[in-house]
């Protein structure tokens, strides 16, 4: 009973993770449909913004997380779109090429700044006990903040008018652009919420893994994949694929290896393309968001 | 045959780069050896199993239009299938063709997903990009003593060293010297050169361009995109399994680190800063770009040059201000230069017209001989 307890949590945990590192991506690439490479290490500035203020300037680990990383990486997002992503929208190829190379440069500064080092955030909260095992309380938090992000993404976009200019002119941008709405101005905007999305996730995630400059790599492959295989309505995608991938990698994990539940993660992924081709949402809940 | 025909003389007239280039390179290849240097020997060696790397994904981005962001995988399939079948076999010639092999069924394996599936560029990108990790993850988790396959120890993140080196076919105990290492080498570079140019102007190759310039056309014209675009994906693995093999022969030694990711961005560089749709420019941005990460030293080298951000800042560069690359950048001023040439020529000629008959003579000789200078009128040649 306890055992099958804990790997529910660990299930939840898994879909958790790959939800929240989704989220971001689910607005650029999801929305935007601009491929962006660098959301590795956009998620890995968050990891080293919550090291900095907590460590350097004894900031409150919750301050630092929740809203110093995501205005950081936010401001860092709206920078680059500036100087290097709005030349580039519509031509899907070369955003890829450009990101991937920005993603290069952020691993180089922050290495020349930090050095090729591995750190860490403690883990806050401790343990509870679960019959025989024990369970870090921050993997529930960790949960709850998933759940709460994804509920004001939802809000934000079906209820507020806000959600409806965003989603109007990803749609059509001529006829939202017909109609008063600066498209350019909302494309800026959203990418820099997408940034901001991905540095939480990188903050929320930061005291469960270790932070180090090339860590974005282990983050990217698995976020697109989720994105991609969620499909056209972004955000419910996300969360479903998130369901299938965490459930496999988990329970895979479990039986045998980290490792193997990678590995199959990823078959997964390759066989539900294979099936469907423009992601679930491309085939069930066309409607959603 | 008469496709050989169509194809060589479609090679002959794709301007004089092609023949220039493997004229140089058949030039080096009796040269080099004479210069008695056995450590450049060794250096040209390495250059030359990138350059092959380099030319694999020149073929399958910059004319089969698929932008594989994990080329990096076939290269270490490549090298970790020559070793383990030369550990197994104790001799070279099987594992030579094994490292082309395996590569090549790996990529039809995954290549069927992919565009049977009829995924998108971005999609391809991303698939290739993830299972080139779960290829890294997989090899470095692999040191335990069940990962043996016959006689080999995969050895996991420890690799595989002290590899043997190919020997002649046929007599194990006859290793190749460092001269006919290089002979050999540089013999399969120049092949791989001129069997891709001979490719591409076969009527395969010319199909091939032609789904990637607009695959709903080609479709249209009762081509199945599907396969050809398998083909050029699975005739890009077996090259790059090739350079893989290449290699290790060169520094008798494979880890995980063939799989890794910064070689795949590497490849993608080379041919990004060379120029996408060229055979000549990747050679060249390989080169150019292995000195200057030489130069850089890997990592951080304090003073904040590090490679990372070089490299980054190259790429980023690159697509915002020459995406094209350099080799058809250069290619374009020249023509450009022609039809400015042309124009000049033509208000030259209109000028004599209009002198008295006296004077006109010289003048339009001298229009006649700028026109001359000009590349005929008209031309669109296939890329060299």
């Amino acid at each position: 009973m306890d055992l099958i307890g804990i790997q529910i949590i660990q299930v939840l945990s898994g879909i958790a993770t790959l939800a929240l590192m989704g989220a971001g991506l689910a607005v650029i690439f999801g929305m935007m449909r601009v491929i962006n490479f660098a959301h590795g290490e956009f998620m890995m500035l968050g990891g080293y913004v919550v090291i900095v203020c907590t460590e350097q300037f004894g900031i409150n680990l919750w301050i630092a997380m929740l809203i110093i990383a995501p205005i950081f990486v936010g401001l860092v997002g709206l920078v680059f779109e500036r100087i290097l992503i709005r030349f580039l929208y519509g031509r899907m190829i070369d955003t890829l090429i450009a990101t991937w190379g920005l993603s290069l440069f952020l691993i180089g500064v922050v290495t020349w700044i930090f050095g090729n080092v591995t750190r860490g955030v403690q883990t806050p909260l401790g343990a509870y006990s679960f019959g025989d095992y024990s369970e870090k309380v921050y993997t529930l938090v960790m949960i709850a903040f998933t759940v709460v992000i994804y509920l004001a993404i939802f809000i934000v976009l079906r209820r507020t008018k806000l959600g409806l200019i965003a989603r109007g002119t990803m749609q059509n941008p001529n006829q939202a652009s017909c109609l008063g709405v600066s498209p350019p101005r909302v494309y800026m905007v959203t990418f820099a919420v997408g940034a901001a999305l991905t540095g939480l996730a990188g903050a929320i995630l930061a005291p469960l893994n270790t932070v180090i400059p090339t860590i974005g790599v282990s983050y990217v492959a698995q976020a697109f994949i989720t994105v991609i295989t969620g499909g056209a309505a972004a955000f419910t995608g996300t969360v479903l694929a998130s369901g299938v991938f965490g459930t496999v990698r988990q329970v895979i994990s479990f039986e045998w290896t980290p490792i193997l539940g990678q590995v199959f993660l990823l078959i997964t992924a390759v066989i539900l393309l294979r099936i469907f081709p423009t992601g679930i949402t491309g085939r069930f809940f066309r409607r959603s968001t | 045959m008469t496709d050989l025909m169509t194809s060589f003389r479609r090679f002959d007239s794709s301007r004089h780069g092609t023949w220039v280039v493997a004229g140089v390179m058949v030039v080096l290849l009796f040269i080099l050896p004479v210069l008695d240097d056995p450590l450049l020997l060794l250096q040209v060696r390495y250059y030359i199993s990138m350059i092959i790397l380099a030319l694999s994904m020149a073929f399958i981005w910059g004319f089969g239009g698929i932008m594989c962001f994990g080329q990096s995988m076939f290269f270490g399939l490549g090298g970790y299938a020559y070793a383990i079948a030369v550990g197994n076999f104790g001799e070279s010639t099987a594992p030579f063709f094994l490292a082309m092999i395996v590569p090549a069924l790996f990529a039809a394996f995954l290549g069927y997903f992919m565009f049977f599936g009829r995924l998108n560029d971005v999609y391809v990108a991303v698939i290739t990009l993830a299972v080139t990790l779960a290829l890294y993850y997989f090899i470095n988790s692999t040191s335990g003593d069940e990962y043996t396959i016959g006689k080999a120890r995969l050895m996991g993140f420890n690799g595989i060293s002290s590899i043997r080196k190919f020997n002649w076919p046929g007599d194990s105990t006859a290793l190749l010297s460092a001269n006919h290492l290089f002979y050999f080498a540089m013999g399969l570079l120049i092949a791989t050169y001129v069997g891709l140019k001979l490719l591409l102007g076969s009527t395969f190759g010319r199909v091939v361009v032609a789904v990637k310039e607009n695959e709903l056309r080609a479709e249209l014209l009762g081509y199945d995109v599907r396969l050809y675009k398998l083909a050029v994906f699975v005739i890009g693995a077996a090259i790059a399994g090739l350079a893989g093999c290449l290699s290790i022969n060169y520094k008798n030694f494979i880890s995980p680190n063939a799989f890794h990711l910064s070689l795949a961005a590497q490849i993608i560089m080379w041919v990004l800063v060379g120029g996408v749709g060229t055979l000549l420019g990747p050679i060249i941005g390989c080169v150019v770009l292995l000195y200057v990460s030489f130069i850089l030293g890997t990592g951080a080298s304090g003073g904040g040059l590090n490679t990372y951000l070089i490299f980054g800042l190259i790429v980023m560069i690159f697509v915002l201000v020459i995406p094209q690359g350099i080799v058809p950048t250069l290619r374009d001023w020249r023509e450009q230069g022609g039809r400015y040439r042309r124009m000049t020529a033509g208000a030259v000629l209109s000028m004599a017209e209009q002198l008295p008959a006296s004077s006109r003579a010289p003048v339009r000789a001298f229009g006649e001989r700028m026109l001359g200078l000009a590349p005929p009128s008209g031309h669109s040649g296939n890329k060299g």
